[in-house]
C-alpha cells in the first residue's frame, strides 16, 4: 500500500519538483530576463492574482473543447456505423475521408474563420475537424473487427440487422471508439486553441497570444499550465466515461 | 426417413468471394453424401481445411451450397433457420457480458429472454461444472472453461441440431478429453443431435455414433464409420481391441495407414 503510493504520488511529484527546481535554478544562474522565461514563483504568482481572468478565458475554451468534441462522436459515430455497414458507401467515401485526414486541419482554420466569423461557432467547427477523423476511422475499425464466430452465430439464430448492431458490432467496437475519443479529446484542446490563435477575442489561447503580445510572460506561462490542466482534465472525463460505458476493458495500464 | 440428409453436396468458391486476387475458383466440397438419424453424434472427420467446415455452415444456412440438397427435419436449407446452437473453434465469448448473461445471449436474440430461460441456463452452467462463475467475466475463465460455456450457450434453446467446429481442437490433451466426456454427458442429458467437426481421428471415434471421414481437397466423402461401442462410455473404452479397430478403420480411410491386407497375419 505504501510502496504502491510512492510509485503512484510520490515519483510523479518528486519528478516535477526536481523539473521545477532545474526551471528555477537555470533562471537564477543564468540571468534570463523574466520577459523571456519567467521564474516558477513568478508564474504561480500571476497564476493565482489573474485566477478569475484565466477560469473565465479557461471556462471559454473548455466550452469549445467538449463540444466540438461531442459534435464529432455524434457525428463520427453514425457516419462510421454507415461507412461501415454499406459497400457502395464504403466505396465512395472511406478513400476520401482518409486522404482527408492528411490534410493539415492547421492550414483550414483561417478559411474557416472567414466563413463562421470569430465566435464560437468557428472554433467548434475546427475542433470537430480535428477530433472526427479519430473518432470515424476508430469507430469504422472497430465495426469491421467483429469477430466472425459472432456474427455467424448472430445470423445463425436469425438476429435483426439491429440486433446484430447492438448486442455484437456496437459492443465489441467499443474498446476502439474509446480509443479514437481519448486521440480525440487531446487534438480537441489543439484544435480550440489554434481556433483562438487565428481570430478570437477570448479563451486561454487569446489570452496566451495577448499576454506574449504584452509582454507579461508570467501570464503567458500561467495561461500555459491552466490548458495543460484543462486538457488532463478532458482526458480524464473521457477516460472516467469509458469505465462506466466499458467496465470490462482491463484499466489503461499506468507505469 | 433420416433426420438429416446430405446429397451430393458441391461448393466451389468463386475467386470474389474468396477475397482474394487469385482468379481461381476454389473446389472447397465436391460431393459430400451421407444421412443421420435424430440423436445421434456424427464426427465430420478429415485433414485440415478439406471443407468439413464449409459444409457445417452450408448445413447452418449461412453460406450457400453451389449444388446439392441438404435437408434437416424435412426442411431444406437454403438459410439460417434460427434453432440451431453453433460452437466454434474459439470460445467466441463477448468479453462485455458475464458468463450467465453470455449464455442467455442466444435467448436474447430469440426474444425467449424469461424467467425459465434463465433457469435452463443457471443448469446448464451446473451441468458443465460453472455454477460458482454465473457471474465472472469470460477473460477470467481458462479455455476449456470458456469453451463450457460457448457449448451452454449453443444448447440453452434446445436446437434441433447443434453444430460443432473443432470445438476442442485448441486445448490442450486432458482437458480435450474432460471435454469428451463432458459432451458425452450432456448430449445423453439433452438428446442433442450433433454434427461434430474434427480432425482428431481417437476424438471422432470416442465420442461419435458414426465417422464420416473426408478426404483430401477437394473433399468428398472417403467412407462412413458406424461406430457401435457401448454407452456410457469411458476412457478405458480408448484401450479396447473394438475402438482400435475403428481408429484403424479411420487411419486407413485418410490413408495415414495402408489398408490392411485381409487374410494375412497382421
Amino acid at each position: 500500500m505504501a510502496s504502491r503510493l510512492l510509485t503512484q504520488i510520490g515519483y510523479p511529484l518528486a519528478g516535477v519538483v526536481l523539473i521545477v527546481a532545474l526551471w528555477a535554478a537555470l533562471c537564477a544562474y543564468l540571468n534570463i530576463p523574466t520577459v523571456v522565461l519567467p521564474t516558477p514563483d513568478k508564474v504561480l504568482a500571476a497564476f493565482i492574482a489573474r485566477f478569475d481572468l484565466i477560469l473565465a478565458e479557461g471556462w471559454v475554451t473548455l466550452k469549445e473543447t467538449v463540444y466540438g468534441f461531442i459534435l464529432a462522436v455524434v457525428i463520427g459515430i453514425p457516419m462510421a456505423v454507415a461507412v461501415a455497414n454499406s459497400r457502395p458507401l464504403n466505396l465512395m467515401f472511406y478513400p476520401l475521408l482518409i486522404g482527408l485526414q492528411s490534410v493539415p486541419k492547421v492550414a483550414l482554420a483561417p478559411i474557416i474563420l472567414v466563413w463562421l466569423g470569430t465566435g464560437m461557432e468557428s472554433k467548434l467547427a475546427i475542433v470537430w475537424l480535428v477530433a472526427f477523423f479519430p473518432i470515424i476511422v476508430d469507430t469504422v475499425a472497430g465495426l469491421r473487427s467483429t469477430p466472425r464466430e459472432l456474427l455467424e452465430l448472430a445470423r445463425s439464430l436469425k438476429a435483426t440487422p439491429m440486433q446484430i448492431f447492438l448486442k455484437v458490432q456496437l459492443p465489441a467496437a467499443l474498446p476502439f471508439i474509446i480509443t479514437g475519443a481519448k486521440v480525440a479529446i487531446t487534438l480537441a484542446v489543439i484544435g480550440a486553441v489554434i481556433g483562438e490563435f487565428v481570430g478570437s477575442s477570448e479563451g486561454l489561447g487569446y489570452l496566451l497570444l495577448t499576454a506574449t503580445s504584452q509582454l507579461d510572460a508570467p501570464l503567458a506561462f500561467a495561461a500555459l499550465f491552466a490548458l495543460s490542466f484543462l486538457g488532463m482534465f478532458v482526458y480524464l472525463l473521457v477516460e472516467w466515461a469509458e469505465r462506466l460505458a466499458a467496465p470490462w476493458l482491463p484499466p489503461a495500464p499506468r507505469h | 426417413m433420416a433426420f438429416g440428409t446430405i446429397r451430393n453436396v458441391r461448393k466451389v468458391f468463386s475467386a470474389s468471394e474468396l477475397n482474394s486476387r487469385s482468379a481461381e475458383p476454389v473446389i472447397a466440397l465436391d460431393d459430400a453424401n451421407f444421412e443421420f438419424d435424430e440423436g445421434q453424434l456424427i464426427a465430420l472427420l478429415g485433414p485440415s481445411g478439406c471443407g468439413k467446415t464449409t459444409l457445417l455452415r452450408i448445413v447452418a444456412g449461412l453460406i450457400q451450397k453451389t449444388s446439392g440438397s441438404v435437408t434437416i427435419g424435412g426442411r431444406e436449407i437454403t438459410e439460417p433457420l434460427g434453432d440451431y446452437g453453433f460452437v466454434f473453434q474459439s470460445p467466441s465469448l463477448m468479453p462485455w457480458r458475464n458468463v450467465l448473461d453470455n449464455v442467455l445471449f442466444t435467448m436474447e436474440v430469440l426474444k425467449r429472454n424469461d424467467k425459465a430461460a434463465r433457469e435452463r441456463a443457471t443448469q446448464l452452467l451446473e451441468l458443465v461444472g460453472l455454477s460458482d462463475f454465473l457471474g465472472a467475466r469470460p477473460h477470467q475463465l481458462s479455455g476449456g472453461m470458456q469453451q463450457r460455456v460457448a457449448l451452454c450457450r449453443a444448447l440453452i434453446h434446445q436446437p434441433k441440431l447443434l453444430l460443432m467446429d473443432e470445438p476442442f481442437g485448441a486445448l490442450d490433451e486432458l482437458t480435450r478429453l474432460e471435454m469428451n466426456d463432458l459432451l458425452l454427458r450432456i448430449r445423453k442429458e439433452t438428446g442433442a443431435t450433433v454434427l461434430f467437426v474434427t480432425h482428431s481421428i481417437s476424438e471422432a471415434v470416442y465420442v461419435s455414433d458414426k465417422v464420416i471421414v473426408f478426404s483430401r481437397r477437394p473433399a468428398r466423402v472417403a467412407t462412413e464409420i458406424p461406430i457401435s461401442l457401448p454407452y456410457p462410455r469411458n476412457q478405458q473404452l480408448r484401450f479396447t481391441p473394438a475402438f482400435t479397430k475403428a481408429e484403424r478403420l479411420a487411419s486407413e480411410a485418410l490413408g495415414v495407414v495402408p489398408p490392411a491386407e485381409t487374410g494375412s497375419a497382421a
